[in-house]
């Protein structure tokens, strides 16, 4: 019997872990804050995530066409990307300023850079930040959900300018469902957390840096966000703005995180210390976006110097 | 059965990382069957760590069961011996999948199976004369690696030795030929726990066997009731449980220094399989002649534990299981996550040889590679807390020395990483290219001074 054997190196087994399947279950994860984004903001939402994953999908096609690559679309990571994106625009948002924000993510931010695994800060963020540079007045329209929309701050604005911002302080409930002004996929913290508790569960991401980063967050505000130390209202500053997606969604990009424990926990409270510096003494109300993005910068350099001592490496003490 | 056994459950430190891949130990219910007599055996002169033995035999030569056919006068070196009785029909070179190549003796067994006159349980009456009856047994460590026991029975001058960890973990895949051992011959283990701590002066033994193994434990405990110099240790049930420095960690709370062995923490590993061998040598003289085998995989007819001859054709021992049910496309030596590919169903059964697996299409089926999304689940597998991504890209690139930066040496190649990589990248793999080039360029730089 002549057979033809294999005769690789080992292991000979494998999880059966793919890419496709990690993106998969991160699409899953943002499901809720989809159904909560199309829940409060209606068509509006339903559009925006629609034309920015269109977008996305469809600039990556063209590109490995156009470069003569292997068409990498059914890696899913352009969905998420384009998610992502739509999560983070205002709800009036005109389409075709998404559409240029999908192009520019894949385009400019990742496949200029070599495509997935690659790009060096996160590209929804980043052409968040594009479009924000851009058009500043419609990346910063906000309304209240619902039918009845009318014009108003995020509450983190509210906090910020008090009453030369329009619209009253929500409770604490509409916050944590979602009932308040901001973009699309980030009011709704039981949505998202529905989500991040389903990538924990599945191991696609791990809590170290999420927690350090809200941790941090949380800690600064109430010490320094009231009248005297230690009295900020740190619940508010937790779930009013981007900070539950940006944690657990954005933050924890493998691309653009560190790979090692320390190194996430450092990457977090790098972000938790920006993200309270930028909200309380910077220009703008919110600063999740931009902390992410400049800790983005910052992990080669966390990676480099983050490298564990192996099992028994170093001083080994032994009873 | 009631039996009121109670063995010792230590605290278990846990080592980071590891895996949990699927068992597949079906096999672990069925008795050991002895494979019949091979048509003709082949015995490869290099079958441990260390020096190559040169063949003491030629062609047309007749030589019997247990008869020493090869050995080395270099230190790190184990005998081979004929596993059967018949006529030398060859001395040939052997090439391992690992593109070793090594002499071997090819023998037609002339089906008497008549013994050596050399076979008789040794007689010793010191130490050393009891380390040269082990190093003339032939045996080597019976896990895997296939060090050779008698080295790792005398400790290094200067470092005292005074924990025995007994290895039953058997932490792979479908393996359960260690498991049969302890199953058929807890005595026996037992035995040569006593017998490698007389050799040793070591004074507590403990065996780790993983906790899916209750069996086991429950049937070994038996014959351990009063013993307070032997104690079972429960282990969890993750990959690589087993490896050396894992085990040690778990049983002993000792770490065994990087770059360093067992002996440096204190501490003497030893296979089931080989303590139960030396025993079994000690009793009859019977030199390592045979293996307790595990035959698995989707290819397989019959998957079975059985008892071969060293040097049997691989062939054989898959025909024994009833053949092929299914177009083998890989035959693995050992277990999935360590085992070595075979490029042929000529290829001998050897001293370590624990298990035979014959992979199908489907099992075979290698995902192809893809980029790096830096995941890190390779880094949070490593048992070794090592980072195999930038090893892996810095291998890719070429950097062979910036790979020592990340303690590549410190790998103890269970391959997790490689099992958990999304994008199926060879981490493991480019591991042993740096090793292997680095041991090279060090090779050059020694060579270039003298």
């Amino acid at each position: 019997m002549e057979i033809n054997l294999l005769a690789g190196s080992s292991p000979h087994i494998k999880s059966g872990e793919s890419t496709q399947k990690i993106m998969r279950d991160v699409i899953i994860a943002l499901l809720p804050a989809t159904i909560a984004a199309v829940y409060f903001f209606e068509v509006q939402a339903a559009m925006l995530i629609l034309v920015t994953v269109i977008s996305c999908v469809a600039s990556e096609y063209l590109w490995c066409r156009i470069t003569k690559k292997k068409n990498t679309i059914t890696d899913l990571s352009a969905v998420v990307t384009g998610m992502l994106l739509a999560f983070n625009l205002p709800p009036a948002l005109p389409l075709w300023i998404a559409v240029i924000g999908g192009v520019f993510a894949t385009i400019i931010v990742k496949q200029l850079f070599g495509g997935l695994g690659h790009n060096f800060v996160n590209p929804a963020l980043a052409a968040r930040a594009f479009l924000m540079a851009s058009w500043p007045v419609q990346m910063t329209t906000w309304q209240t959900p619902g039918w009845d929309a009318v014009s108003s701050a995020t509450p983190l604005a509210i906090m910020k300018y008090g009453s030369e911002a329009p619209g009253e302080m929500p409770g604490i409930w509409d916050m944590f469902i979602g009932n308040i002004g901001g973009c699309i996929g980030e009011t709704s913290a039981l949505a998202l957390l529905i989500g991040a508790a389903y990538l924990v569960a599945r191991k696609v991401i791990t809590l170290e840096l999420p927690l350090a980063y809200i941790g941090t967050v949380g800690f600064m505000t109430w010490m320094l966000d009231g009248e005297s130390l230690f009295t900020g209202n740190f619940v508010y500053h937790i779930f009013a703005g981007g900070l539950i997606l940006g944690a657990f969604f954005m933050a924890t990009d493998y691309t653009t995180s560190p790979v090692t424990f320390t190194g996430r926990i450092i990457m977090g409270i790098g972000c938790g210390l920006l993200t309270s510096v930028i909200r309380l003494y910077g220009g703008y109300p919110e600063g999740v976006s931009y902390s992410i993005l400049l800790m983005n910068l910052v992990v080669p350099m966390i990676d480099r110097y983050i490298i564990p001592k192996s099992f028994g490496g170093g001083a080994v003490k032994n009873a | 059965m009631i039996c009121e056994v109670v063995y010792l459950v230590k605290a278990v430190k846990s080592f980071r990382g590891g895996i949990k891949p699927r068992h597949h130990k079906e096999t672990a219910g069925l008795d050991t069957v002895r494979v019949p007599l091979p048509s003709k055996v082949l015995i490869p002169m290099l079958q441990h760590i260390g020096a190559p033995c040169t063949p003491m035999v030629k062609k047309g030569d007749r030589v019997l069961v247990g008869q020493k056919i090869g050995d080395s006068d270099k230190p790190v070196s184990a005998p081979v011996h004929s596993s059967v009785s018949g006529t030398v029909t060859d001395v040939r070179p052997f090439l391992y999948s690992s593109g070793v190549e090594v002499m071997a003796v090819e023998i037609k067994p002339d089906g008497l199976q008549e013994v050596h006159e050399s076979v008789a349980p040794p007689v010793c009456s010191n130490r050393e004369s009891m380390l040269r009856a082990v190093r003339e047994s032939g045996i080597v460590g019976l896990g895997g690696a296939g060090f050779p026991t008698s080295i790792k029975l005398s400790p290094p001058p200067g470092k005292t030795v005074d924990i025995l960890v007994v290895n039953g973990a058997e932490c792979e895949p479908y393996i359960t030929s260690d498991f049969r051992e302890m199953m058929e011959n807890p005595e026996g283990i037992i035995q040569g726990i006593r017998k490698v701590m007389e050799i040793t002066g070591i004074p507590k033994a403990y065996i780790g066997i993983e906790s899916n193994k209750q069996d086991a434990i429950d049937r070994i405990s038996m014959y351990l009731k009063d013993a307070n110099d032997i104690e079972i240790v429960s282990l969890p049930v993750r990959y690589p449980q087993g490896g050396e420095k894992q085990l040690i960690y778990a049983v002993t709370g000792r770490k065994v220094p990087a770059g360093k062995l067992p002996a440096d923490a204190g501490v003497l590993v030893q296979n089931v399989t080989t303590v139960s061998f030396i025993a079994e040598y000690f009793k009859t003289g019977m030199p390592l002649i045979k293996k307790k085998i595990t035959v698995d995989g989707g290819a397989v007819a019959k998957p079975m534990n059985v008892e071969a001859l060293i040097g049997t054709p691989i062939r054989e021992v898959f025909d024994f299981c009833g053949g092929f049910i299914d177009e083998p496309r890989k035959i693995i030596m050992g277990g999935p996550m360590m085992g070595v590919a075979q490029y042929s169903l000529e290829n001998p059964v050897l001293k370590q040889t624990n298990a035979l697996l014959a992979f199908n299409e489907n099992e075979a089926e290698e995902p192809k590679e893809s980029v790096c999304i830096r995941c890190g689940k390779c880094v949070a597998a490593c048992p070794m807390n090592l980072l195999p991504l930038y090893i892996n890209s810095n291998v890719v690139r070429g950097n062979f020395e910036e790979t020592l930066k990340y303690h590549v040496n410190d790998c103890i190649e269970c391959g997790c990483c490689s099992y958990v990589c999304p994008a199926s990248r060879h981490l493991v793999q480019s591991m042993r290219i740096a090793k292997a080039e680095l041991r090279k360029m060090a090779a050059k730089k020694q060579g270039g001074k003298n």
